[in-house]
């Protein structure tokens, strides 16, 4: 009897082991990912980088200037399709909302939050890019944006949810209109959920590249406007990585650490803040 | 509090992005009404001459701005022919199917000479191997499979071979450097020209795929082992071996400046109006027999008359003082007759 | 009572009822089609993309019917395409990454949910969270100067000293191919895997647990025989979610797969996937055969994933209503 109880005990401290050992592998690769980058990353993070426009192949000192402001042209664009729809889409769910209706755009929603990246860029080739007979930055907006959109009507929609009726009911009994109610007090009372779901959102349409391979194409110059090709952080470091020249590779180091530093700092922000109000609203 | 922070977070954000985006453009750039923008795609052979040459030429005339990416010769004719590009670059001439697709005539413009080299990645040995071109039909088909293979071996005596397998490389995108290979295999070879054929994409027997000349110089540096094809360029720039080549006269010619040129010397005479040509195979005791020209891709008519201009004076200018920068890259210059040719035709770009 | 009650309107201002209740009624109905409208593009756009789809496929779907599922050619020269090469480069990396990912995801999940503190357990989740937040560019370009040296130098080597009598690790390796892929793709999908799993655990009732341990059974017998059976179908819900990530995956996989269209046995062999190719191929794609075949690519892949997510939705909420419902 002693023996067998022990062989148990063994086995849930094994297990323990096992277990804990499965973690430490999943937050090592974290770490492994940051520590790489940080290493190969700093040592070509200068002054170039950050203002030079690339150079000619062979030739070293250029930098990603360009990039960078197109990555946030590109964000920018996207932005703009995203929030709206995404918000005032979630707006209706939460606040009006038929019931088959509802149904349909919810699920929807889950669908286009399913679609591969590449295969919304190929949907921006044929819808923006042929007729405008143009690679473009609209066309690279337009293709975040649309992958912007399930994440916004989502978190618009959980948040708003989370305010409690009474706050609405209240609304209404002094008198305001529905909408008045959802303008003035529901979405206010939302607001800080919401916009931490639009950061997270931003961060992850930050790092898309396939959508951009064939919509906004790349640009060895600034790219004015939003009708023309620009370049972009990640699409450089997926052309740098990919080639055989060294200082290439540097830049692409680097870029990937600008990258990832603007991704994980917002993110880090935004799951913060939302950790903190899951502990305060009560559930 | 919280809400304010991820407010002020947001705002910020956003406020940084608008304003990166708006303030960082004019700065740099001169005013909007003289920028001439040029959008080219295509041929990756090339582009160590072509990054140079639009970059000296918007030193020089700063309002014209020439985006070239190169994403392949097969990406150069597909954009020309959908017409998202202002012009297009390839070492493959556009087939009849294909000039039959456009909209309007395509024109093509020889630039510079090149020539693919087979490279290769073997740890410890430092040799020049030579190649018999059936050596090579056989390594792409797939039938020799190790480097002491006895093809290989008897066309270098006195090299120790590893006995080890031939990691082919070949190229994932639509290329035109590929096109310069398959068009030499399919004239060495019967059955490599019915088996496999020749364009810029082709279902190939063996081998890793690498995105560009970038990617396949990558690849086979990476590899040990690794054999692939390469524009000259890459293979110099990043000192990766490359091999000779036997040639129909039955010489190993290495390639090089004076080897492309004499492959081009022959060409010269016989030159169609529309340009496409191929010298692979050449005639001539010491002709490369794998070079090509390489060509520009420029639609007849073009609308806008600022772009027309602009593309008109970079062709003069690349046929005159840009071919001075063709030998410090490696790539031969033009024959003289060939340039008289070309600058006739510019006038047909309406 | 006047016939003019005052009502005061949020502005304060004194309005007839009558007129006050109009403008009530229309704001609201405003507000509702507005909304109502934004709602729809949603719809629009989703159909739209579909449709799209679709029609830009056109011509290999008359070309090559149902065949284009199942021929393993892709020759631009002669015009044959087939899916096969890729569907199948897609599936297999994508087993690779569940093979390695399910155990180490579902054992990370166990000792975050049931094993660890609150409040590591919490600090962890979030570290595992950031993985999922890391672009796939980054990985790939970590895929090509850490992963395949190492599958390449290491890895690959041993496998075909101990396993090689298989036919799953014949043949040279590369240090580009199946395996990288699937190594790659395995550590991106992870943080799914744990962090659907956890909470699928820490939504099962406690006195499943509790009854568990209140008649002798260990910590881990108590999760492993009453709690995790309990929450297996979210559990593998969570898993095919991961696998519709991991099948949509393109630059990771494009950069270390070897973009060789060929169907291997071997895993070390290179090899391609859809969305791969659809990267690499897509501008060039001469001839409007070859440039809708990679569309109809695009289709298959919108298709699987859109099967997959379905079913993994559905797990999910079966999950967590069956802990709902034995309250």
């Amino acid at each position: 009897m002693t023996l067998h109880l022990r062989w148990r005990k063994f086995v849930n401290l094994l297990m323990l082991g096992l277990t804990g050992v499965c973690v430490t592998v999943a937050v090592s690769a974290l770490l492994i990912i940051l520590g790489y980058l940080v290493i190969h990353g700093a040592r070509s993070l200068n002054w170039n980088f950050f203002t030079k426009l690339p150079k000619p192949v062979g030739e070293t000192g250029g930098g990603m200037a360009n990039a960078i402001i197109g990555s946030a042209k590109l964000i920018l664009l996207a932005s703009c399709i995203g929030i709206p729809i995404g918000c005032i889409g979630g707006i209706y769910l939460a606040e009006f909302g038929g019931k088959t209706f509802s149904f349909l755009v919810r699920y929807t929603t889950d669908l286009l939050n399913g679609v591969p990246s590449i295969v919304i860029g190929i949907f921006a080739y044929t819808v923006v890019v042929l007729p405008m007979q143009h690679f473009s930055a609209l066309a690279g907006g337009f293709a975040l944006g649309i992958m912007m959109i399930p994440i916004a009507v989502r978190s618009t929609e959980e948040f708003l949810r989370a305010i409690p009726r009474s706050l609405r009911e209240g609304s209404v009994a002094l008198g305001a209109s529905k909408w008045k109610t959802i303008v003035r007090v529901v979405v206010p009372a939302a607001i800080g959920g919401i916009t931490t779901g639009i950061m997270l959102d931003i961060a992850r349409v930050a790092g898309e590249t396939a959508p951009l391979l064939f919509t906004a194409f790349s640009n060895r110059y600034w790219s004015p406007g939003w009708n023309q090709p620009t370049a972009s952080l990640p699409v450089m470091i997926y052309t740098y990585a990919i080639a055989p020249y060294e200082d290439w590779h540097r830049q692409a180091w680097a870029a990937a650490l600008v990258l990832l530093a603007l991704v994980l700092l917002t993110n880090i922000v935004a799951r913060l803040v939302l950790y903190s109000r899951r502990g305060s609203v009560s559930r | 509090m919280k809400k304010a922070i991820s407010g002020i977070g947001l705002s910020v954000l956003l406020v940084l992005l608008a304003a990166l985006s708006i303030t960082a453009a004019p700065r740099h750039n001169p005013s909007p009404a003289d920028t001439i923008l040029l959008n080219a795609a295509g041929a990756t052979f090339p582009y160590p001459i072509y990054s140079k040459w639009f970059d000296v030429y918007h030193q020089k005339y700063p309002n014209i701005q020439i985006n070239y990416q190169s994403i392949g010769s097969g990406g150069g004719i597909r954009q020309v022919l959908a017409g998202t590009v202002d012009f297009g670059a390839s070492d493959g001439p556009m087939t009849d199917e294909q000039i039959a697709q456009a909209k309007m005539k395509i024109l093509h413009f020889p630039t510079v000479l090149g020539a693919d080299v087979p490279t290769y990645n073997l740890p410890g040995l430092n040799v020049e191997l030579n190649f018999t071109r059936n050596a090579l039909v056989d390594i792409f088909l797939g039938k020799i499979t190790k480097w002491n293979d006895p093809q290989i071996a008897s066309a270098n005596p006195g090299v120790n071979l590893p006995a080890k397998d031939i990691v082919v490389v070949h190229r994932s995108d639509g290329s035109g450097t590929t096109y310069i290979w398959v068009d030499f295999l399919s004239k060495s070879s019967q059955e490599w020209s019915s088996k496999v054929g020749k364009a810029t994409s082709v279902n190939w027997p063996v081998g890793l795929g690498g995105k560009g000349n970038e990617g396949v110089s990558g690849l086979v540096q990476q590899t040990p082992y690794a054999l692939g094809y390469l524009e000259l360029i890459y293979a110099v720039q990043n000192h990766l071996p490359y091999g000779k080549v036997q040639n129909p006269a039955g010489q190993y010619i290495k390639a090089d400046l004076a080897s492309v040129t004499a492959a081009a010397a022959g060409a010269a005479k016989n030159m169609p109006d529309d340009f496409r040509i191929s010298i692979t195979n050449a005639p001539g005791a010491t002709a490369y027999p794998i070079s090509s020209f390489t060509w520009l891709l420029i639609p007849s008519k073009i609308a806008d008359p600022a772009k027309r201009d602009a593309i008109k004076g970079f062709l003069k200018w690349m046929l005159t003082d840009g071919q001075g920068y063709n030998e410090g890259l490696s790539y031969a210059k033009l024959p003289q007759s060939v340039v008289a040719k070309e600058m006739k035709t510019i006038a047909l770009i309406q | 009572m006047a016939s003019h009650p005052q009502i005061v309107d949020g502005r304060g201002r004194l309005r007839s009822p009558a007129a006050f209740l109009r403008r009530l009624s229309n704001g609201d109905a405003i507000a509702h089609f507005i909304t109502l409208t934004f709602a729809a593009t949603i719809l629009l756009i989703t159909s739209l993309l579909v449709y799209e789809l679709w029609i830009n496929s056109r011509l290999p779907r008359h070309a090559f019917g149902w065949r284009f599922l199942f021929t393993s050619v892709w020759d631009p020269v002669f015009g044959h395409f087939g899916a096969l090469p890729f569907v199948y480069g897609t599936l297999v990396t994508s087993a690779v990454a569940l093979i390695i990912a399910v155990p180490l995801g579902l054992g990370a999940a166990i000792f975050l949910a049931e094993m660890a503190p609150r409040g590591l357990s919490d600090i962890l989740a979030f570290l595992i969270e950031l993985l999922a937040a890391v672009p796939s560019v980054i990985y790939g370009l970590l895929g090509i100067f850490i992963v395949v040296p190492l599958v390449r130098d290491y890895v690959g080597p041993f496998l075909k000293s101990t396993l090689g009598f298989l036919p799953l690790f014949r043949g040279p390796c590369y240090g580009v191919g199946f395996l990288t892929a699937g190594i790659i793709l395995a550590v991106m999908i992870i943080p799914f895997i744990i962090s659907v799993s956890r909470e699928v655990l820490l939504s099962v009732p406690p006195d499943q647990r509790e009854a568990s341990l209140s008649l002798g059974a260990t910590r881990w017998e108590a999760t492993w025989k009453a709690v995790v059976p309990f929450a297996r179908t979210g559990i593998l819900g969570s898993i095919f979610l991961a696998l519709a990530r991991a099948l949509g995956e393109t630059m990771a996989v494009t950069m270390v797969i070897g973009n060789d269209p060929k169907i291997s046995a071997s895993l070390l062999a290179p090899g391609y996937s859809i969305a791969a190719v659809i990267a690499n191929e897509f501008t060039e794609a001469s001839g409007d055969l070859y440039l809708q075949s990679l569309i109809e690519l695009g289709l298959v892949l919108f298709l699987l994933t859109f099967i997959l997510n379905g079913l993994a939705r559905i797990l999910i909420a079966a999950t967590e209503t069956k802990g709902m419902a034995s309250e």
